[in-house]
């Protein structure tokens, strides 16, 4: 039965008519066949195809260990830093392949920028922790210009009013949300294409927890997002699109709505009622 | 050997107790263990740790201090034959009496007359306090004891917290310990302070710390006066500090960056191929260092560095080729350069573990943004790291400045005050093995001088140690 699904077409459709999501209409951002991924002998993720819109969010959900991590590394090739972690397939942003021999994981990196489930700041001030990739990627040519990137990325993950009189304190010295949100203007301060956040809130209490959700939610205006997340509820409120991973196979994916009203699956019905999971 | 045996009854003693005593509380759970406030085993440990440890002390601190105690005992009667005898003759006789009661060689003197007297009445004396002492202790601490089980026996209950009682004696022993290692420290520094103090009766410290000269064969021959001058320590410890900075110039960098490649770039086989060849070379005796320092690397270098010269003479460089054409095997860059070889094991394994130890999330966070490795490590590991890093360097330089071997045969004796690498130089440690080794008088301030020179080490080493800390802590508040 699951075989049969990976020979199915994908099931995000982005031509799908979706009269309750604007952002659906957005053509394919990334485009992903039969992606397998193994850990050594063992294997992680199982043909794995799905489309994934730009200008929206799209929300992985699934149980501990579905693989939905090791499939958002694969969109940067994070994956590659792991020894003995090997990926098969098609993986396509804006037509080209992120594993062709030509492509640079450094510039593939610079536009697919990553947010990581701990807060992860640089041991260096919030100035520099936001300053890390224009810097090493050559971004502004001036002092000033930098030092405009740095504001604006800061304006842009609501980050400013909190920190424009401490730009020299160590990024360490911020809350844990602060961080998360510091760690998300140093992603963007190199004005990528798409943002991969990996559980992003799964670190911090409600309130730091909703103000990322807003964040995000400002971002898509912008950025291809793609989360992970264990919780249902964030998937729903921050999503666009869903897609439900077990067991390293991709069950379902479609409009978050449909995935949470009316899911096809019954398995996607088992998790999202807590029967599985 | 009476007292091992001793020791040994008291352990099967002891043993024997806690069975008994264990047994007790079994009986006095009748059946429902959890009646007990503690396990079984903890009532027969604690009534067992009466039973054995205070006896057990008594017998230890006799077997150290028995033999003094008997000996003060003997000695506080001279017989009128032995107070007119010399004071080394004395000391002999007494000497001579405890070895012939203890059954073992006495010295060829012979004793004959009133003296010969004398020793045979001390030489029985000394069999009788010797007998008197083992078995006054033996019955004391038998006593200890029983005494000990008995008082703590009875106390055995249902409610009684024997569980608590052990943990209090655990932190007995556990408190015991670390005060020996912080009396014995004490102990040095303190006779390390008090014999400079008799040092600096001699010779005045301002003389000993700003002088330039150092000399001490010189203050031997002549009169104490003519001494002044000759304890200047500056050069030793101009010397210590310039064999010490080749040596970080070797170590720091060549340590740093194979861990960084251990830790970075290898892939696990490398890895676990070159990390063990490198802790073999951790494992090279210093000595070892010293005679390759002397014999090989010392010869190679003057061939060279005479070679050089060999080409600059009767050029516009002349003057520089005479002296390259004089180098000897033994100088600082020598005994430098095989220092800081010995010292890349170190500083790179400490570094290794303080690299491995950043966190991942730190590293993936640098490459998800799209930086190269080196980027990674230079931007965002090392800053990490730096404290470790910093802590493992000063380490090294600790070790630097404390190494002997290497240096004595490698670097030359002579103190010459000069920055010259291509120059003999000599360091303080160096110096101390020389004022002591050989026949040594303990009040001259030849062999005193060794005391200041150790002082002064290991106040400067102090210092460096307290700097560093500082350093590594203000860094820490800043990035931590």
């Amino acid at each position: 039965m699951v075989t049969s699904m990976t020979l199915q077409p994908p099931l995000i459709r982005t031509a799908a008519p979706h009269s309750h999501n604007p952002a659906a209409v957005e053509p394919s951002k990334i485009v992903i066949r039969d992606v397998n991924v193994f850990y050594g002998a063992k294997q992680a993720l199982d043909s794995v195809s799905i489309d994934i819109p730009g200008r929206s969010v799209t929300a992985f959900i699934g149980p501990s260990g579905c693989g939905k991590s090791t499939f958002l590394r694969c969109i940067n090739r994070m994956n590659d830093t792991i020894p003995g972690c090997r990926v098969e397939g098609a993986i396509e942003i804006d037509g080209a392949d992120v594993n062709d021999k030509t492509v640079d994981p450094v510039v593939l990196r610079a536009k697919v920028g990553m947010v990581f489930q701990k807060p992860n700041p640089f041991p260096k001030s919030i100035f520099e922790n936001v300053a890390y990739g224009p810097r090493i990627h050559g971004i502004a040519s001036s002092k000033s210009e930098l030092e405009g990137i740095v504001e604006a990325s800061l304006k842009k993950a609501g980050l400013w009013a909190e920190v424009s009189d401490r730009l020299n304190a160590p990024g360490t010295s911020l809350s844990g949300g602060q961080q998360q949100r510091l760690v998300i203007a140093r992603a963007i301060a190199v004005n990528p294409e798409i943002i991969l956040m990996d559980e992003p809130c799964s670190a911090l209490d409600p309130i730091a927890t909703a103000r990322i959700e807003e964040l995000i939610d400002d971002l898509r205006q912008q950025f291809c997002i793609v989360i992970v997340t264990h919780s249902m509820a964030q998937a729903a409120r921050v999503s666009q699109r869903t897609a439900f991973f077990h067991m390293g196979r991709l069950i379902e994916a479609g409009p978050t709505e449909e995935i949470f009203t009316n899911p096809r699956e019954s398995r996607t019905q088992d998790y999202i009622t807590g029967r599985i999971g | 050997m009476t007292i091992l045996i001793a020791l040994a009854l008291l352990a099967a003693f002891s043993a024997s107790v806690y069975m008994l005593s264990r047994r007790r509380a079994v009986a006095l759970a009748e059946g429902r263990s959890a009646s007990l406030h503690s396990l079984p085993g903890y009532h027969g440990t604690w009534v067992a740790l009466w039973a054995g440890v205070p006896a057990a002390l008594i017998i230890i601190l006799f077997a150290i201090f028995g033999a003094r105690i008997e000996d003060s005992a003997l000695r506080a009667q001279v017989p009128a034959a032995v107070a007119e005898l010399p004071a080394e003759r004395q000391e002999v006789f007494w000497s001579d009496a405890s070895a012939i009661a203890r059954g073992q060689t006495p010295s060829e003197i012979s004793y004959q007359g009133p003296i010969g007297e004398a020793l045979a009445a001390k030489t029985a004396e000394a069999r009788r306090l010797s007998v008197i002492g083992l078995v006054s202790v033996l019955a004391l601490s038998g006593v200890l004891a029983l005494c000990g089980v008995l008082l703590a026996y009875p106390r055995l209950s249902k409610d009684f917290r024997a569980r608590n009682r052990v943990e209090g004696w655990t932190g007995v022993l556990l408190i015991a310990c670390s005060t020996l290692a912080v009396l014995t420290t004490v102990g040095i520094l303190g006779s390390l302070i008090w014999e400079s103090m008799r040092f600096f009766q001699s010779v005045s410290p301002a003389d000993f710390l700003f002088g330039t000269s150092w000399d001490p064969q010189i203050a031997m021959r002549s009169d104490q006066v003519a001494a002044k001058g000759a304890f200047g320590a500056v050069p030793l410890f101009v010397g210590t500090f310039l064999i010490m900075l080749i040596a970080m110039t070797v170590a720091a960098p060549v340590g740093l960056f194979s861990a960084i490649y251990l830790s970075e770039y290898a892939g696990p086989g490398t890895r676990a191929t070159i990390k063990p060849l490198l802790e073999i070379l951790a494992g090279v005796p210093t000595v070892v260092y010293g005679f390759f320092a002397a014999l090989t690397v010392g010869p190679s270098f003057r061939a060279f560095f005479n070679w050089v010269g060999a080409m600059l003479v009767e050029g516009p460089m002349d003057p520089l080729g005479q002296y390259l054409m004089t180098v000897q095997n033994q100088m600082a860059l020598t005994a430098g350069v095989v220092m800081g070889i010995m010292l890349i094991p170190f500083v790179s394994s400490l570094s290794d573990d303080i690299i491995n130890a950043v966190p991942q999330t730190l590293r993936d966070g640098s490459y998800a943004m799209g930086a190269t490795k080196s980027e990674t490590v230079k931007r965002v590991i090392l800053p990490a790291a730096l404290p470790g890093v910093a802590g493992a360097l000063m380490l090294a330089v600790s070790r630097a400045i404390g190494e002997t071997m290497i240096v004595t045969m490698a670097a030359g004796l002579q103190a010459k005050l000069t920055a010259n690498p291509l120059d003999t130089v000599t360091t303080v440690t160096v110096q101390i093995v020389t004022l002591l080794t050989g026949d040594q008088e303990f009040d001259s301030p030849k062999t005193l001088a060794a005391f200041g020179l150790g002082l002064t080490l290991f106040t400067v080493t102090l210092a460096l140690n307290i700097v560093a800390l500082g350093f590594v802590r203000k860094y820490r508040e800043q990035y931590d």
